[in-house]
């Protein structure tokens, strides 16, 4: 009945100087099945893979790994792939010049003589692309496709090296609700033709959608595999697992009350930065009160980060016309220092391209926003840096042991709250949070919800832009959708659902289903 | 409450605190690098390399080297290059030059032209890489041949003297005064006044920190961090004090001095610094958070130009004359020295006091290598492994899972710092 074992990976233990990563670990996974592996973010998830592909060679740690029924010992991830074992990471591995075909047999192109045989890479690109269902040209530059499409370019590239075991990390966590669900319907549709799959990933819905077998880890340690043909597999029942406790209510309570309006975008558009006739604005109106959580819905490429990128400070795209209004007067924001001085703070989706500056401390990329605070005549005194640094660590509840310590070490929710001290930290009146839970675990998430409700009660306007619908139905008091650069809607939170955002999100495609 | 605290600071990460709060271990290994270097060379040369006539002649022979590195490092960190640092020095020198020796302007006039014509220059290629975008790299080599060409233009590729008084303020040495003492008595009062400008800065910081409750060392650290600072102030002292009678630390050491100090300050100590860093780090991430990425640019590229200036009429002063063929590759020696003291070629790292530490490695190498009759072509030889070696060994500690006796040292200092700072926050 049960499928045969292609992986078994046995005592696995893996240390890093100070650090016990991985504790023991076992993980078997069964052919033609999608396995997931949950975990918070640090609990080892991403190194058990580092240590299955090869990134980690054999001997760098402790344990044993058979594959087919074969003992292997993989010295790089070249090893890893010539046996059929393919690792998809979380930052795509593409080249954003090249074009899909390009990229595709990137590293492995058919070749005549010593020549690349572009009709065999044309003709081999439009059959894998085919198979994953992108209808895109194979000549189209990667980076004129959005980051579904290229999510499903790397599948493609999987195939092409005759994948037998496909290990995806976070693959959904860039994407809206639609790729997502087509690239869920793609790993199902591969594991018919007998590819396995290991799924990493934080969105407990998707797991339950898809896998055959949950194996969760905390803290380095293996804690259980569930098998859902087991049944009562739920995703309380895999938070339990995660975190060790059961979570009481995922969303921390609304306020009853809110303030008046005191800031509000009139008829705000916005020209896209590479071609003229593309709004990615149009005439937008919205308002936020003081305590209020309002919630910006749309699909990828709706045009939510580019408004409120525009808004703060016009970082996107060519103003064209609209205007800004804060406490009742207009206010003028060309520029980002003009945005802090107004109040005004943005954490990007993007955090550690757009966030932080990974090679910066803790104390360094807390207070980098608001210098002038700590400083006196342009001269920082390191003393009420740290200070107000340690501050927000512990309010926070940043893990590291110390704000000396470089952002770089942190998982990426800690790195999370340390972007949202920063702008915490220049004392704003508005707060954009763009996406802030992208790629953080369920423990985080919740703290982070904690945290930006505390913000509105505190009499802080926050603008919400979220791809997951229930975090804003959860989260934010009052809910505009996006579609195309337009505002389709506008909803109270408490009486809105999943279907009636959807409805407004994509008007012309019909409903979600 | 402190004290609780120190009796659970293991001794190592004490031990650590002796070198300043936050102990960068990688200015450290090139520090200790150069003291094996130097050393070696000390045997070698039979004690010539430390006597007080060849260190007084390295820091006459290099200071301008030096206040190039400091420029280029400040370029290298906002992620940009300046390939024209020789030339502009060579330009900015013999206009300085020709305004003593064919306009017979005094010698203070010619430095403020010279000064001057270094915030020009420095603006015009401030201009093309901050506001138009043209790449440092493509804007300097452009300025390299322009002012180069400008120089003999100029100067009609002659050797152009200057004025006596000009070479003895920017070559020369502190004036002699007061009792005989059997050493240089200004450069024994400038080694009294760094003694007690250490002491009375550690106290005043030690108080602070003290008065708002932060975290202080142990009085131990305290007071051997001071002996230690002191003693080899007295070191450097009597060391330069005991050349030969008229010689003394000499006047361009001085402002050498001055310049790593300030620039020290200005790159670790001011939101300027700081933006320096972050646009280098993370330029879009700095953006967003309100950093004027465009000045910053500006800023770097103009000043560089100006501290080139001044290496120019350093230079010029010391060989009494103006050339055509002056400062040809000074713009790879400051590049290399900002390297070794561990720069990162991407930007975003890399410290003034790495450069220096960098610069007199490659200096101290030079002076040494020639006084055991080393020929020129082989110093270069020599030079050019040291800068790739160098480099490769930072690479290779950043690399994990690697063995090195460096990397090791740190992780052990590392570890006993977070068990320091674990307790403190508990």
């Amino acid at each position: 009945m049960a499928e045969p074992v292609i992986l078994s990976m046995r005592s696995i233990t893996k240390e890093f100087p100070g650090v016990r990563a991985l504790d023991d670990v076992s993980l078997e996974v069964r052919k033609g099945t999608i396995h997931a592996i949950c975990g918070e973010n640090g609990a080892g998830k991403s190194t058990l893979m580092k240590v299955l592909s090869g990134v980690y060679p054999h001997g760098s740690f402790d344990g044993e790994i058979v594959y087919q029924s074969q003992p292997v010992a993989f010295g790089s991830i070249n090893d890893s792939e010539r046996a059929g074992i393919v690792i998809i990471h979380q930052e795509l591995a593409l080249v954003p010049e090249l074009s899909i075909a390009e990229n595709i047999f990137l590293g492995n192109e058919p070749r005549r003589g010593l020549a690349i045989d572009w009709d065999t890479v044309r003709m081999r690109a439009t059959e894998l692309l085919a198979r994953v269902g992108l209808d895109e040209d194979p000549d189209t530059p990667i980076k004129h496709i959005g980051v579904g499409k290229q999510q499903l370019v790397e599948i493609a590239k999987a195939l092409e090296k005759d994948v037998k075991l496909l290990i995806l990390d976070e693959p959904t966590a860039a994407l809206n609700e639609n790729d997502s669900q087509h690239l869920l319907d793609l790993i199902v549709g591969l594991k018919a033709k007998g590819v396995t799959s290991i799924m990493i990933s934080h969105k407990l819905n998707e797991i339950e959608q898809v896998s055959d077998a949950i194996t969760i880890i905390r803290d380095g340690r293996m804690i259980e595999t569930l098998d859902i043909a087991d049944g009562d597999v739920d995703e309380d029942r895999i938070i339990r697992g995660m975190v060790g406790r059961t979570l009481g209510q995922r969303f921390p309570e609304r306020a009853h009350t809110t303030g008046e309006v005191f800031f509000e975008v009139r008829d705000w558009t916005v020209q896209h930065p590479l071609s003229a006739e593309r709004l990615v604005a149009k005439r937008s109106s919205f308002t936020v009160r003081r305590g209020e959580i309002v919630g910006f819905a749309g699909l990828m490429g709706a045009g939510r980060t580019e408004l409120a990128m525009s808004v703060f400070g016009r970082q996107y795209g060519t103003w064209l016309g609209g205007t800004m209004h804060k406490d009742g007067k207009e206010i003028k924001v060309r520029s980002v220092p003009d945005a802090i001085g107004h109040g005004i703070a943005y954490v990007s989706e993007d955090r550690k391209a757009l966030g932080l500056n990974l090679l910066d401390t803790i104390k360094r990329s807390i207070v980098s926003a608001k210098l002038s605070r700590i400083s006196t005549a342009g001269v920082v005194d390191g003393l009420q840096e740290a200070q107000a640094a340690e501050e927000y660590r512990r309010s926070l509840r940043i893990k590291s042991p110390s704000v000396e310590h470089g952002v770089d070490t942190l998982s990426g929710g800690n790195q999370q709250k340390v972007v949202l001290a920063k702008w915490m930290f220049t004392d704003p009146d508005l707060l954009i949070l763009d996406e802030p839970t992208r790629g953080i675990d369920v423990g985080a998430k919740s703290e982070i919800y904690q945290i930006v409700r505390e913000l509105a009660d505190a009499g802080k306007g926050v603008i919400l832009i979220s791809s997951e619908l229930p975090e804003l139905l959860g989260l934010a008091d009052r809910i505009y959708t996006i579609f195309e650069g337009r505002i389709t809607g506008e909803l109270r939170a408490a009486d809105a659902d999943q279907e009636m955002l959807m409805r407004r999100m994509a008007p012309t495609k019909g409903d979600h289903e | 409450m402190t004290d609780q605290v120190n009796e659970r600071r293991g001794f190592l990460a004490e031990f650590s605190m002796l070198f300043g709060k936050r102990g960068s271990l990688k200015e450290f290994g090139i520090l200790g690098a150069l003291i094996v270097i130097v050393l070696a060379f000390q045997i070698a040369t039979n004690g010539t390399t430390l006597a007080p006539g060849n260190v007084i002649n390295i820091v006459q022979s290099q200071s301008y080297i030096l206040i190039l590195a400091i420029g280029m490092v400040m370029v290298i960190i906002a992620g940009h290059i300046d390939l024209s640092v020789g030339s502009v020095a060579a330009f900015s020198s013999v206009v300085v030059a020709i305004s003593m020796n064919d306009w017979g302007l005094p010698w203070g006039v010619a430095i403020l032209i010279g000064l001057g014509l270094g915030v020009l220059i420095g603006a015009w290629q401030g201009f093309w890489v901050a506001f138009v975008g043209v790449p440092a790299f493509i804007v300097t080599l452009a300025g390299m041949l322009l002012f180069r060409g400008l120089n003999q233009v100029v100067g009609q590729s002659r050797g152009i003297g200057v004025d006596p008084g000009f070479v003895d303020v920017l070559a020369g040495y502190l004036p002699e005064f007061g009792p005989f003492t059997g050493y240089n008595n200004p450069t024994l009062l400038l080694g009294l006044l760094a003694i007690v400008a250490v002491v009375v800065f550690e106290l005043r910081t030690r108080a602070r920190r003290k008065r708002i409750g932060a975290d202080v060392p142990p009085q131990w650290v305290l007071i051997t961090r001071l002996v230690l600072i002191s003693g080899a102030i007295v070191a450097a002292t009597l060391l330069f004090a005991s050349g030969r009678p008229g010689t003394s630390f000499p006047l361009s050491g001085v402002l050498l001095v001055a310049f790593v100090l300030g620039y020290g300050f200005l790159t670790q100590r001011t939101t300027l610094g700081r933006h320096i860093y972050a646009v280098g780090g993370n330029r879009r991430a700095a953006q967003l958070s309100g950093v004027r990425s465009r000045w910053v640019d500006f800023f770097v590229m103009a000043n560089m130009s100006v501290l080139a200036s001044v290496a120019g009429m350093m230079w010029i002063a010391r060989a009494q004359a103006a050339g055509p063929a002056d400062g040809v590759t000074w713009e790879l020696d400051a590049i290399a020295a900002v390297f070794i003291g561990g720069a990162a070629v991407a930007g975003g790292i890399g410290t003034v006091a790495g450069s220096i530490i960098g610069g007199l490695v490659m200096a101290v190498l030079s002076n040494g290598l020639f006084a055991i009759g080393t020929g020129s072509d082989w110093i270069q030889v020599i030079k050019g492994l040291v800068l790739l070696v160098a480099v490769a060994v930072d690479v290779l500690n950043k690399r994990q899972g690697r063995f090195s006796i460096i990397a090791l040292l740190q992780r052990g200092l590392t570890r006993g710092r977070d068990r320091d700072s674990l307790s403190v926050s508990s």
